[in-house]
This record gives structure tokens, C-alpha cells and sequence, in this order.
């Protein structure tokens, strides 16, 4: 038995969160397989064959894999099940999406956001937006589950997989993909960056111009409350927290965020957490480690000039 | 055309849980328990396409105790017009919610179900993608924007890139995300108007479903505290604490 990682990935290169799952599949001992679903899928497959550690990589091509569905990625995956004692992904929105359907097809539990990996069938998640860790075991003979990036090393290169190539199974039916608006940006990935800097709804119009040429100083990835989000100050994708992106950086700046339960759920393992915020009862000061209380509209070109 | 909305009733989103003294599991006893938020934005969602029209019907779906009627009273108070409890003391897990929601499905044939993307206690997040499987429909998670036209239901997805929009064929199962809608504030009369809308029971072990748990819970834990912090008094001396922990490139 082996066991078989979801590959995320945009096409031309695998998601870190890939990687990060082929090092908490290291737990099992057992050689590990990754499945590259894509339209054109030798570029990924290549890539995944060199990680260290990986066996094989299944090619899985067709069309309507360019923008891939759960109900497409969990039929390929049903098919391979027989042979596989485990499978499981980063925790993406793909996987979130797509390993549910494996689960409950192959009527066995998942376990979702696993953080730790105690022994083969014990793993520690986290529950109540991250205050709560549970320990939990399955006896299910197929084990299904996502890991958090965050508490995985990122694998690295050194391996030589065989790349095999499997057929497709038709499209589905019922669903299918109409269009999507991708918020390009040039800065780090906000899951995979060393520094990201957040601003709160307070920043308002000003929260690209003053947040940006720090993270560009400190090559961060930019991040936002759920607040600034919603009043429209920056796009969805950068939120952080229990319900966004969850983080994990050597540096976390947070600028102007009071602190609320789901957005401390989505930092707190962070190295080093930076709070400023002209409210010296903010929340977020209780989980900094450097905490300055300051007017954010001066203390951010402060420090944008100090920086140089 | 019929929604059947699955709400689940969990600890209130402001109370921090608390650990039962032999670590087992969280003691919510004597707090404050209420609509899990994500699947109040389901239902609000359910009673906006009401509102406009496109829908007649609204049922409102819960399993657990004698006191997830209070939820579903919740869900009747912002709209729904029936609700069913399959009632049940036992412990429940995604794939167990799944099969039982699937026996409530094919006996109402709705043709939208929609859920919360997770609960706030157990945060899986699985239910609506296991229950699709299970149906057979089409899904899709992450709802941020529906639009329901010619037998198909087109969702705008909120994924890692950005957004994504797909269309599905009716009957299909939707899980929402957090800015789909606002919920709306209940109001008085509502409530006393939900007090006369009908819930439904079912025992949950007379439907001859096995939805017993999988997973064994073998211990609870708070998360390892952070060292507290320092204040700091200028942006000139954040920059050199943060030096000095090489946390700067």
C-alpha cells in the first residue's frame, strides 16, 4: 500500500503546500505517490517527480482539468482508492472541496486542517477557530485528510519518481466551470511568505499606498482583516485568519487590527507577531511580541523610512 | 422550486470553550448556544431568494439534541416556513450528518440545499461536499454570490487566487462562505411567529442509518501559550528589537 498526495498547482508549477504534505506523508513510511490532474501536466509532473522522497507520479490529462472541479478530482481519485492506504492534500480550497466527496464515497471520516501527525492514524486538528486542539485516531482503512501548511517543513528537491500516465474519466455533468477572477499581485504568497505585513479596515483608502512599499522593503507578502475586506479595501483572497489564508511567518506585522478570535486563530504561529495600533486595549497586543501603540498614519511611514 | 437548508446548533460564536477537567472533550453545559454563523448565511440566503421569488418553500434542517429546536426556531424566525429536527443524543461526524441529511433529501426532493462552508466547533468543513457525493448533484463550496436561472444555479466561489464561478445543474448543494449576505436582525413579531411554524421530529436511529461516529476523540488541549510581550515606544526601537531577532531580511 502506498500513499497518494492531491497535487496543487497552477498549471506551469506545484503549490508549496504540495510539498509541505509529502513531508507530513513521511509519517507512514510508505512510498509516496503524487496524482497531477491538468490539461498539460508534464511541467508539474516533472517538478513533483524531483521532490525527495516521492515514488511515483500519476499524469492524469484532460481538457476540462484546466480548471479542475471536486466532482472531476474526486472520480480520478475514487478510481486509484483501491490501491492507496492514504490520500491527502494541502488545505486548499481544492482539496477542501474535493477530499470530502473521496471520504464519503469511500465511506470512511476525514480529518480536516490536521496540524500534527502523532502516529499513523493519530493526528492532532485544530477545533473552535483554532483555541481548541484535538487529538483524534481512526480505525478507517483508507485515511483521508488535508494537513495545514504551516505545520509542515516544504520538502525539497532530490528525488527521481517515475512519471506514469493514467486515462481520465469523463467530464461530469452536472457542473462546469464558467470564468475566474485571479488578483494578480507580485508580491510573496501569503501562505509561503518569510514576512507578511496585515492592515486593518482603519488603513481605508489608504492601504495599499502605505503598506506596500514596506512589504516591498521587506519582500512580504500583504494581508487584511476580514473587516477591511468586506468594507472593499482589499480583495478576498489576502484575508487572514481561521476563515482566510492561515499563516505562519518568521515576522507578522499586524497594522491597525484590533485582535478578533478568527484572526489571531490564523497568526498565532507566527515567530514573531508586531502589533501597532493607536488603541492600547486592542486584543492583539496580548498575543504580540512587540506591541507599539502609535497613530498607524504616522508610525507606517516611520517605519517605511527606517527601514532604509 | 424547494430549499432545505442543514443548520447546525453550536456553542455561541463570542464564548471561549472550555475544557472538561479530565481533558476529554469541551464542556459546553450551561452556555449559550446558537445558530452556527455560516449556516445562518445559508438561511438568510434561502429567505433573500424567497423574497424574490424564485423560491416557495423553505425547510430548515437539524440533527442533534432536544435543543437544536432553538436553532431551528432561529431559522423559521428569519423565514423558513417548516423545519425537521432528526433528533438524536449521540455524538455526530461529517460523514454520519451527510447520510442522515441524504435520507431527509430524498424524502423532501429539494432542489437547492444550501449549508454553512463549516461549524464553528468542529471547523471540518466536509458536510455539504460529503452529501453531494452521496447525492450525486453537483456542489460548490465557498459560496460568495449565487444566481439561479434555467434549471441551473450559478455560484461564485472564493478560492486561494481569487474568485471562480461555476454553473450547476438543480438539484445542487452550496456551502457559504462569510460574505454571501449580511443575516438579517430578528425581530420580535418574528419570533413569536416562528413560535407557531411547525417542527417536524424524527428519531434519528429509527432511520435505519448507521451514522455512527468514526473518529475517536482521545483528548482535548489548549494550544501552547505565546511568551508575553513588550511594549516598545518608537518605531526607531521596533526596528532594532526586530534586528536584533533577525527577523528582518
Amino acid at each position: 500500500m502506498s500513499i497518494l498526495i492531491l497535487a496543487e498547482h497552477d498549471g506551469k508549477q506545484l503549490k508549496q503546500s504540495t510539498r509541505q504534505a509529502v513531508t507530513a506523508a513521511a509519517v507512514w513510511q510508505l512510498p509516496i505517490h503524487i496524482l497531477v490532474a491538468a490539461e498539460h501536466a508534464d511541467v508539474v509532473a516533472k517538478e513533483a517527480a524531483s521532490i525527495s522522497n516521492v515514488a511515483r507520479v500519476i499524469k492524469v490529462e484532460a481538457a476540462h482539468f484546466s480548471h479542475p472541479l471536486a466532482e472531476d478530482v474526486s472520480a480520478v481519485l475514487i478510481k486509484l482508492a483501491p490501491e492507496y492506504k492514504v490520500i491527502l492534500g494541502g488545505h486548499t480550497a481544492l482539496s477542501k472541496s474535493v477530499l470530502p466527496r473521496v471520504a464519503a464515497l469511500l465511506d470512511v471520516a476525514m480529518l480536516s486542517d490536521v496540524i500534527q501527525i502523532t502516529a499513523p492514524a493519530t493526528y492532532v486538528r485544530p477545533i473552535y477557530a483554532g483555541n481548541i486542539f484535538a487529538t483524534v485516531e481512526s480505525s478507517d482503512s483508507t485515511q483521508v485528510l488535508t494537513v495545514r501548511g504551516t505545520s509542515f517543513e516544504v520538502a525539497a528537491d532530490g528525488g527521481n519518481a517515475e512519471i506514469i500516465r493514467i486515462e481520465a474519466p469523463a467530464a461530469n455533468t452536472t457542473t462546469r466551470w464558467i470564468k475566474e477572477e485571479k488578483n494578480v499581485s507580485d508580491r510573496p504568497e501569503l501562505a509561503s511568505a518569510h514576512v507578511v505585513i496585515s492592515g486593518g479596515r482603519s488603513l481605508g483608502e489608504q492601504f495599499n499606498s502605505l503598506l506596500d512599499p514596506i512589504a516591498h522593503k521587506l519582500n512580504a507578502a500583504v494581508g487584511a482583516t476580514r473587516a477591511c475586506v468586506d468594507a472593499g479595501f482589499a480583495p478576498n483572497d489576502i484575508q487572514v485568519g481561521q476563515t482566510g489564508t492561515v499563516v505562519a511567518p518568521e515576522l507578522y506585522i499586524a497594522v491597525g487590527i484590533s485582535g478578533a478570535m478568527q484572526h489571531i486563530a490564523g497568526i498565532k504561529d507566527s515567530k514573531v507577531i508586531v502589533a501597532i495600533n493607536h488603541d492600547p486595549d486592542a486584543p492583539i497586543f496580548k498575543y504580540a511580541d512587540y506591541g507599539l501603540v502609535a497613530d498607524l498614519f504616522k508610525a507606517l511611514p516611520e517605519l517605511n523610512a527606517a527601514l532604509n | 422550486m424547494k430549499v432545505l437548508v442543514a443548520v447546525k446548533h453550536v456553542l455561541d460564536y463570542n464564548i471561549m470553550p472550555r475544557i472538561k477537567q479530565d481533558g476529554s472533550d469541551v464542556d459546553i453545559t450551561g452556555n449559550k448556544m446558537g445558530i452556527n454563523p455560516f449556516d445562518e448565511i445559508a438561511v438568510e440566503e434561502a429567505v433573500r431568494l424567497k423574497e424574490r421569488g424564485i423560491v416557495k418553500e423553505i425547510i430548515a434542517v437539524s440533527i442533534g439534541a432536544e435543543n437544536s429546536k432553538d436553532t431551528l426556531r432561529h431559522a423559521l424566525a428569519m423565514g423558513a416556513d417548516r423545519a425537521v429536527l432528526i433528533q438524536t443524543d449521540a455524538a455526530l461526524q461529517p460523514l454520519g450528518v451527510a447520510k442522515l441529511l441524504k435520507a431527509i433529501v430524498e424524502k423532501e426532493q429539494p432542489d437547492l440545499i444550501l449549508l454553512g462552508k463549516q461549524a464553528i466547533d468542529d471547523d471540518s468543513g466536509q458536510t455539504g461536499q460529503m452529501l453531494s457525493a452521496l447525492l450525486g448533484t453537483g456542489q460548490s463550496t465557498f459560496a460568495s454570490a449565487i444566481n439561479i436561472k434555467d434549471g441551473e444555479i450559478e455560484v461564485t466561489r472564493e478560492v486561494d487566487t481569487g474568485n471562480e464561478t461555476v454553473s450547476i445543474k438543480l438539484p445542487a448543494v452550496v456551502t457559504s462562505d462569510l460574505r454571501l449576505n449580511e443575516p438579517r436582525f430578528l425581530k420580535l413579531p418574528n419570533l413569536m411567529m416562528a413560535k407557531k411554524k411547525p417542527i417536524e421530529t424524527i428519531v434519528a436511529s429509527e432511520l435505519g442509518i448507521d451514522f455512527s461516529p468514526r473518529l475517536k476523540q482521545t483528548k482535548v488541549a489548549e494550544p501552547p501559550v505565546r511568551k508575553p510581550g513588550v511594549l516598545v515606544a518608537s518605531v526607531a526601537e521596533l526596528v532594532e528589537k526586530l534586528r536584533i531577532e533577525k527577523v528582518l531580511p
